[in-house]
């Protein structure tokens, strides 16, 4: 290779030439924002703080998946061990709305004090999350599958006490219209057990969910809440039609946690935009995408 | 005097408020929601609340969860 001398000239072209150019940016049609519970987020990804590798990993996925609202579950306090980090010092509370759960709840009673206690501590750290709750009324250890007779009590003895209750159901439609009817913000019907992996394991008991939900009421938000594994189960969630995906483990256990955030926001904002465009129906048998008209070739029937 | 702290036999000492119990337990700058006997006291009543013999309290804060 000739030695050219270099001018700052030839390095500007030089790297113009190493390096593609910036692909050019489309405007991106159908990426609403979405209202839940009296607040407007941008993104429609809701993502969990638990099990990650550890904090830093946590606070660098939360950042990749673009989510306004993350959960948190209300703990006791260590009082004798080693208190180390805490959650909160990696978590930017004037950027996130903090969603408290009950998870670990397996009575209504048990739920209503937890969600009091959260509460009490989202007002204490003056985040928009007080008042609203992420509700799990469980009915069984090994399954974590949810009690509906002790979500449908607390979801009211909740909205009572002025409460936001995001209500975490089955994906059973008249589940979701009676949780819908005790008057919780948001139903959350799941897609496959919590942390399963599974995915979507039912999607025609989501879309009636959301057409029982949405009936008369289109801007009702219905959010697909666990069981999500990979982003295609969070696209396929959105193209069903839910308003928005709440995801945790799928993310913090990700081989790499930030690389699967990255999918996860683009998976949820593919899927709301192929809802939006609208699918074409399936048909059993193939339809040409070139015309067979003018063809030169043999055509078996022609 | 005896009480249950986060399911645990605690010592306290006679005549302790809420908000005592808290500072002993270095918590008083950090956000900790209480419940005494299974009913939550706020921050605000944390001062006034004085604890009893037998009282069980609970002190939590938020940790990383789905």
């Amino acid at each position: 290779m000739t030695n050219h001398p270099t001018t700052t000239r030839d390095t500007d072209l030089g790297s113009a030439r190493s390096v593609p150019p910036p692909p050019p940016s489309y405007p991106e049609p159908g990426l609403h924002s979405l209202t839940i519970a009296g607040r407007t987020v941008r993104s429609r990804l809701f993502v969990g703080t638990g099990k990650y590798p550890d904090f830093p990993t946590m606070q660098a996925a939360l950042d990749a998946s673009g989510c306004d609202v993350v959960t948190v579950a209300v703990r006791r306090e260590r009082l004798y061990n080693d208190r180390g980090q805490s959650l909160l010092d990696f978590i930017d509370l004037d950027r996130y709305l903090i969603l408290p759960n009950t998870a670990g709840c397996f009575t209504a009673e048990d739920a209503v004090r937890v969600a009091r206690l959260g509460r009490e501590l989202l007002e204490q750290l003056a985040n928009p999350g007080a008042g609203w709750v992420k509700l799990e009324v469980l009915g069984d250890r090994k399954t974590l599958l949810p009690d509906p007779v002790g979500t449908l009590e607390a979801t009211r003895e909740l909205v009572k006490d002025g409460f936001q209750v995001l209500c975490y159901t089955s994906d059973d439609p008249i589940s979701a219209e009676r949780i819908k009817s005790a008057g919780a913000a948001s139903v959350m019907p799941a897609g496959s057990p919590i942390g399963s992996g599974q995915g979507v394991l039912n999607p025609s008991n989501i879309v009636l969910c959301l057409e029982l939900l949405k009936q008369g009421d289109p801007d009702y938000p219905v959010i697909v809440d666990a069981g999500v594994g990979a982003a295609s189960d969070t696209a396929i969630a959105m193209e069903l039609g839910a308003d928005g995906v709440l995801l945790n483990t799928a993310i913090a256990h990700a081989k790499d946690p930030v690389t699967m955030a990255h999918a996860m926001r683009k998976a949820t904002e593919a899927g709301r935009q192929s809802y939006l465009a609208g699918r074409i129906p399936k048909k059993r048998y193939a339809t040409a995408s070139s015309p067979l008209e003018g063809a030169i070739s043999y055509i078996p029937g022609e | 005097m005896r009480i249950r702290l986060n399911g645990q036999p605690h010592e306290a000492p006679d005549n302790s408020t809420l908000a005592d119990l808290l500072r002993d337990l270095g918590l008083a700058d950090r956000p900790a929601a209480a419940e005494v006997n299974r009913t939550l006291v706020p921050k605000a009543e944390h001062a006034s609340r004085r604890l009893t013999e037998g009282d069980e309290v609970e002190l939590v804060t938020l940790v990383g969860g789905g």
